[in-house]
């Protein structure tokens, strides 16, 4: 290249950054961020020729919201400090509740353990010491009743993350929601519900693909006629960047899944506007600060395009990408858990400074166990002083116009694109999930990051290097096998008690229904109501459609 | 010396599969034989499947909390069926005060989050005792 059209940066680069580095040899790399992507020494405004500012990047409150959703960012509102809590029987989680709440929590978030995600009901041989165990154990309407005790559902919004058996678990909370008499329309929350990121990385699946997206259409469809203000789906990358995906493929296959569920609901009859609004997404918050920033900046950016463009929304509400984020509980390590608090710390911020609508911080002591009291409200605080403290709530976007923060946006957003096309070409999410797509680029990915953790190009603070230190353990909750009796002699009381005509009768109506085409909300309905159990009604959905098992591969 | 035999399964009802799969590759381009049940096995799938791939090593991956009823009823089965000499492994969430009753039940190492990949390979390397061919 001729003097005469060197650019600024080549220039610096050849006059100051060269010479500046030869004595001294520089820091051994590589130079990526943790997803691999590398990173230059420099970025100035050369780096974004492809970016037009007001095109690409726009102001807050309006399209395509790269900056932001919401004019006033978190001036108007403060994100939602949702922890998520949930272990033993509804009892013990209640009174959990009840501390969080005090404490200043702004919405509860429900984690159930393994039977109810798996929709077994205790006693079931499966379900052989994991009542209780990562989470709350429902099995009936009967335990969602002292789930909530005391606590009024229509004044807070809940959080569920419930899958396979979403339907059930969301009828009982209706059920239970409507005893205490609040009116279904003025419930607020949001049920997980998205199984497509099941079948991809967190494998808590019970039917195939085909049954299961069926069952989370109807539950979209029921909402927006009977529950307006519920979020239907919170299609979520967090559990595909927990299994090992990168930050591209975490953002790339949770949007190319929202699609697949807009394509879903259009095919059922509902009209875009009415249901994409109450979709929203949820995130991981790990452990590269830029490279995280620019993930949700670019999330929103790309979905605004694809509601608008490719889905014809015209309604501003379905442009805009509402996200959840939880740092990530990958990144925890088990060595030196004080240093947790501040890996946390660090991702929180990240989500913050991203737009985040709602957060999850994560406790120090969770590669161990479930959290204590204590760690769980060391986490709160985090969320707390990040707000209260740091400054970084008063202005929207703070980091916008970076031209590091810009590149990175724009060279996520065109990885995205791509990746939408090649699932296009392979006709669509299902069927890519069906082939094992999805499932494998993960597993090299996970396979990759720990090599390069072995070769300590990647650096895990008190893990491969700086390993000698404080490693006193922590004090950590351990859960005995209370829930289990526990929640065996409910079963018990609920089975002996309930009319069981009116059990079978509604047992018979699911399945009628699960046979046929139509909505699987009312005879579940039905089936709560007379206390059907979790179990009962997720073995009529194997009995009729089958029960799902993946190849083992690796 | 013949190629050492890995069964890895995941029991109980969890489906993170992120540190089995990674430790299957790592098994494997050690040079292992590595053999993946997949998910949600029960004790009397992994013994089985120990009896058929004549496994040399039994690696379970658990992070639901359930290792204290799951690991007791693998144990017996292996006794019952004659493999007590498989190496049993255990990786995964186990709080501390559980891992001595794990050993006293005759598991060969228990591996918390974060443990080295060369680490594992070391151990099994070290402990796996040479079966008898037919």
């Amino acid at each position: 290249m001729g003097a005469g059209t060197e650019g600024a940066k080549a220039r610096w680069r050849r006059e100051t950054l060269d010479p500046a580095a030869r004595p001294s040899g520089g820091r051994r790399g590589p130079f990526t961020t943790i997803s691999d992507r590398p990173v230059e020494v420099l970025y100035t405004p050369e780096d974004l020729a492809d970016v037009d500012p007001a095109r690409d990047i726009g102001a807050p409150g309006s399209f395509p919201y790269t900056r932001g959703i919401h004019a006033t960012g978190h001036r108007g509102r403060l994100w939602t400090m949702r922890q998520f809590a949930g272990f033993g029987t509804p009892e013990q989680t209640n009174e959990r509740y009840r501390q969080l709440l005090a404490a200043g929590s702004t919405g509860l978030s429900v984690a159930f353990d393994l039977p109810t995600l798996m929709g077994r009901d205790p006693d079931h041989p499966l379900a052989l010491g994991e009542v209780g165990k990562c989470g709350v154990n429902v099995a009936s309407l009967a335990d969602m009743e002292a789930l909530f005790a005391g606590i009024r559902l229509a004044d807070i919004s809940t959080s569920m993350t419930i899958n396979a058996p979403a339907a059930m678990i969301f009828a009982m909370y209706l059920v239970a929601a409507e005893q205490q008499g609040a009116d279904w329309t003025a419930l607020s929350g949001t049920i997980q519900n998205d199984m497509l990121k099941e079948f991809i990385a967190q494998k808590e699946y019970i039917v195939p693909p085909r049954p299961s997206m069926r069952l989370v259409t109807d539950v979209v469809a029921f909402c927006t006629r009977e529950v307006p203000r519920w979020n239907t789906i919170s299609v979520s990358g967090y559990h595909i960047r927990e299994a090992g995906s990168t930050a591209l493929q975490e953002l790339a296959m949770t949007l190319r899944d929202g699609i697949e569920y807009v394509q879903w609901g259009l095919d059922a009859g509902l009209e875009v506007d009415a249901f994409a609004p109450r979709l929203s997404f949820f995130f991981n918050a790990h452990s590269d600060f830029f490279e995280e920033i620019a993930k949700y900046r670019a999330a929103r950016k790309v979905w605004a395009h694809v509601m608008r463009d490719r889905f014809g929304a015209r309604s501003e509400r379905s442009w805009t990408l509402r996200f959840h984020a939880q740092t990530a509980g990958v990144s925890l390590t088990a060595r030196q858990p004080w240093n947790n608090v501040v890996r946390t710390a660090l991702q929180a911020l990240s989500a913050v400074l991203g737009g985040a609508s709602s957060l999850h911080a994560n406790a120090l002591d969770e590669a161990l166990a479930l959290p204590t009291a204590d760690a769980a409200r060391l986490a709160l605080r985090t969320q707390q002083i990040i707000a209260h403290e740091t400054g970084v709530a008063g202005e929207v976007d703070p980091l916008g116009g970076a031209w590091f923060l810009e590149r990175l946006t724009r060279d996520l957003e065109i990885g995205v694109l791509e990746y939408i096309e090649r699932i296009d070409r392979m006709g669509g999410m299902v069927a890519a999930i069906e082939r094992g797509v999805p499932q494998r680029e993960i597993a090299a990915s996970a396979y990759r990051f720990q090599q390069a953790v072995e070769r300590k190009d990647i650096v895990v603070v008190g893990v491969n290097e700086f390993t000698p230190g404080d490693d006193r353990p922590v004090e950590i909750l351990y859960i005995d096998d209370h829930a289990t009796e526990w929640q065996l002699a409910r079963l018990d009381r609920v089975r002996r008690q309930r009319d069981r005509h009116s059990v079978e009768r509604a047992l018979a109506s699911l399945r009628a229904a699960a046979g046929s085409e139509t909505s699987l909300m009312p005879p579940i309905l039905e089936a709560v109501r007379s206390y059907a159990t979790l179990g009962e009604m997720c073995d009529v959905l194997r009995d009729v459609w089958g029960e799902h098992e993946e190849p083992a591969t690796f | 010396m013949r190629t050492v035999r890995v069964v890895l399964a995941k029991p109980g009802l969890d489906g993170h599969d992120r540190g089995a799969k990674v430790i299957a590759r790592a098994l494997r381009d050690a040079g292992m034989e590595v053999i993946y049940t997949g998910l949600r096995q029960t004790p009397e799938q992994i013994v089985s499947a120990a009896l058929q791939e004549d496994a040399d090593v039994i690696g379970l991956s658990i992070l639901s909390g359930a290792h204290n009823h799951i690991v007791p009823k693998l144990m017996s089965l292996l006794e019952e069926q004659g493999l007590d000499d498989v190496l049993v492994l255990v990786g995964g969430i186990v709080p501390d005060v559980d891992i001595p009753r794990l050993k006293a039940l005759g598991v060969g190492g228990v591996f918390p989050p974060g443990t080295p990949m060369r680490e594992i390979v070391d151990f099994i390397g070290a402990h796996v005792r040479s079966r008898t061919g037919p």
